[in-house]
């Protein structure tokens, strides 16, 4: 079993890495967002740094969704989701590490790139490490929840929208979680407390949706 | 066995005239429980002594939050019966609550919008509760385009049986984020296990309301159901002798 | 007595309020072939899909080796071969990698093997070409390689000859017919007539009254 979730995971990455664009898609669109803020909101360095905690998160959250649209869309469209329904392993551990080569690729991605656009945003340099350990446990919850999600929508035509309308009451917790982790950290508070709640959100999410996911998946399939 | 019950419950048939005879009973109990209740609310019960008048609006708020939030998780129950024990009434009654819940959200919304006015100041205040109920809106929203978006009736339920299970785990998680976000909110109206902190006069309305409410979701609840079960079995036996008997009537009347 | 390794117990199937089809009983015994006839919309790829538990049956069950799909708790026991319309093939994927996958669902294979499983759909010397610079006919090809790489006994294929050559549409009955005559079982749809059929053959006619 641990031997097909490591294939997988291999195959997926194989699958991403042979279209490079796709991958990229997640993570510009994260800097455009962030880009968006202080044409709107004014270039006022004091003002940007106040609004920085939640711009970061909501930019974050609104860019894994997007990426989510498509997570099941290829495997459903040609024949795969049904090969893997069929297949005689639980199909947890499959969607599991489809999950997971989703994240790696984007919500580990996005992580990565954050502490250049907060910089952007005036964030001082002692909050990146909340704001890098925040991300790194908040969004597995996001790809995990927005699976749950995709895999109920995959088998629409334009799912894309509804997908939204679906995921996106279910983030209010981690965007909450997040960006106030990240505001007691900006007004020298500890942020431990939010920290350990996205923690526990994780192991939640992680243990609960799989099942979510799959019965998602045969639903869809079974159309 | 003991199962049977359950599996009863399960036929259409057999849920129809049991419904047909729980209906009027619900149904007027709701009539005289809310004319009572608003009549006793709005004239008899006393002024707050800081809102005045104003607070008489808790009379249609909280009642209608309260089925906001025990209409989700109707849903959620109906959800679990329907995927573990495959009962199409289990379908049949997600899909017939979630618009009714939803409408008690709206109500609740914005008679609590309107509360805020004279209270706050404004017609909108983040406020944790008002938020909370706005989420659940969308939770609302998000079930109905789901079962409106999948064509095929028998995945479009099982999908939203999912996601209304989905939605009740999270919704705990929600309250008290958002809870934990804005502290500065009014403690709940009233418990069950604690002493209200209201004099009787004001909450024996409220609570007369409340099961007036509860008695109305459940006739709406019960009317959609049936139009449902009609629907669905218009092809059965049953249903065509009963469609001719009505005609019948309607036709020597 | 063996159950026998596929049946369908009063099977009715409804789609957006249309029945396909009512009270529908059939029997595969190990070493027989199924061929399911009918017009477009009869619901032959329905009847398929609930034949292989990717659909509940609106009536009715469908029982793999004489236990019901829904009281197997356990995907493990699940052992059937299905091609759909896609047959789960990644167009950036080589043939090799597609089938590396493709069989570490069920029973993992060696690189040989699924060479050898190429080769003998004729697909020798694009075992590295992915899968997308394939023609129809070839990527079809890919997934029906799959049926010699050591497959479970019950196939179920949804019109496995589209899109082939004459040539191949012989080997490919010619490998069905030697698969049910060595004891294992075949399910499928098809409009063209088979040529060559095992020793038990049997059709079922869908669009019509089923009595």
């Amino acid at each position: 079993m641990i031997g097909l979730f490591v294939l997988l995971l291999k195959r997926e990455a194989l699958l991403l890495c042979r279209r490079p664009a796709e991958l990229a898609n997640p993570l510009v669109f994260f800097a455009i967002v962030i880009a968006l803020f202080p044409l709107a909101v004014g270039p006022e360095s004091q003002l940007l740094q106040e609004l920085s905690p939640g711009l970061v998160w909501v930019a974050a959250l609104l860019a894994v969704l997007l990426s989510l649209d498509g997570l099941f869309r290829g495997d459903y469209e040609d024949g795969s989701l049904e090969q893997w329904v069929l297949s005689p392993h639980p199909l947890f551990v499959l969607v599991l590490a489809k999950v997971a080569a989703h994240w790696v690729f984007t919500g580990l991605a996005l992580v990565v790139l954050s502490p250049v656009l907060a910089l952007m945003l005036g964030l001082p340099a002692q909050c990146f490490g909340v704001l890098l350990l925040s991300l790194l446990l908040g969004t597995p919850v996001l790809s995990l929840l927005g699976a749950v999600g995709a895999a109920l929508t995959v088998g629409l035509k334009r799912g894309g929208l509804l997908l939204a309308l679906l995921i996106l009451p279910l983030y209010i917790p981690v965007l909450i979680l997040g960006s106030g982790a990240l505001q007691a950290c900006l007004h020298g508070m500890p942020a431990t407390g939010q920290l350990l709640w996205l923690g526990s959100l994780m192991v939640l999410s992680l243990t609960l949706s799989p099942f979510a996911i799959g019965a998602g998946l045969r639903i869809s399939v079974g159309e | 066995m003991k199962w049977t019950f359950f599996h009863k419950l399960g036929s259409p048939k057999w849920f129809y005239e049991i419904s047909g005879r729980w209906l009027p009973i619900l149904g007027w109990a709701a009539v005289l429980l809310i004319l009572a209740g608003t009549v006793w609310g709005l004239v008899f019960a006393p002024q707050d002594y800081q809102q005045g008048n104003s607070f008489r609006i808790i009379y249609i708020h909280v009642p209608a939050a309260f089925l906001a939030q025990s209409g989700y998780l109707l849903l959620a129950i109906a959800g679990v019966v329907s995927l573990v024990w495959k009962m199409k009434l289990a379908d049949i009654a997600l899909k017939c609550a979630a618009p009714v819940g939803a409408w008690m959200t709206f109500i609740a919304l914005v008679t609590g919008s309107i509360w805020g006015k004279p209270t706050w100041g404004t017609w909108w205040v983040w406020d944790a509760r008002l938020t909370s109920m706005l989420i659940l809106l969308f939770l609302y929203f998000g079930i109905i385009a789901l079962g409106q978006a999948i064509s095929n009736r028998d995945s479009s339920a099982k999908a939203c049986a999912v996601l209304a299970i989905v939605g009740v785990i999270n919704l705990p998680i929600i309250k008290y984020s958002v809870e934990w976000w804005n502290t500065l909110h009014q403690p709940a109206t009233f418990t069950l296990t604690e002493k209200p902190a209201m004099p009787a006069q004001m909450w024996l309305p409220l609570l007369v309301m409340v099961v007036g409410f509860y008695c109305f979701f459940g006739a709406v609840v019960l009317m959609r159901m049936r139009l449902e079960v009609l629907r669905r079995e218009s092809r059965t036996s049953w249903v065509r002798t009963l469609v001719e008997q009505s005609i019948g009537r309607g036709g020597s009347a | 007595m063996i159950p026998p390794c596929l049946e369908g117990v009063a099977l009715t199937c409804e789609r957006d309020e249309r029945v396909l089809f009512e009270q529908l009983n059939l029997i595969l015994e190990p070493g027989e072939m199924l061929q399911i006839m009918g017009p477009n919309g009869s619901g032959k790829t329905s009847l398929l899909r609930l034949l292989a538990g990717l659909m509940a049956p609106t009536a009715g069950e469908v029982r793999l080796a004489g236990r019901a799909y829904s009281e197997q708790c356990h995907e493990s026991v699940r052992q059937l071969l299905w091609l759909g319309h896609a047959a789960g093939i990644k167009g950036l994927l080589t043939a090799e990698e597609n089938l590396t996958w493709l069989c570490a669902l069920n029973k993992p294979a060696t690189q040989e093997a699924i060479w050898q499983a190429l080769g003998q759909v004729g697909l020798r010397g694009f075992e590295d070409v992915p899968c997308h610079t394939l023609s129809a006919g070839q990527q079809r090809r890919v997934a029906l390689a799959r049926l010699y790489l050591n497959p479970p006994a019950l196939w179920i294929l949804d019109e496995p000859f589209t899109a082939l050559d004459r040539h191949a549409v012989e080997h490919l009955e010619h490998h069905l017919s030697q698969h049910c005559d060595r004891g294992g079982a075949v399910v499928l749809t098809t409009h063209h007539q088979l040529m060559m059929k095992p020793a038990r053959y049997r059709q079922l006619e869908l669009g019509q009254e089923i009595s």
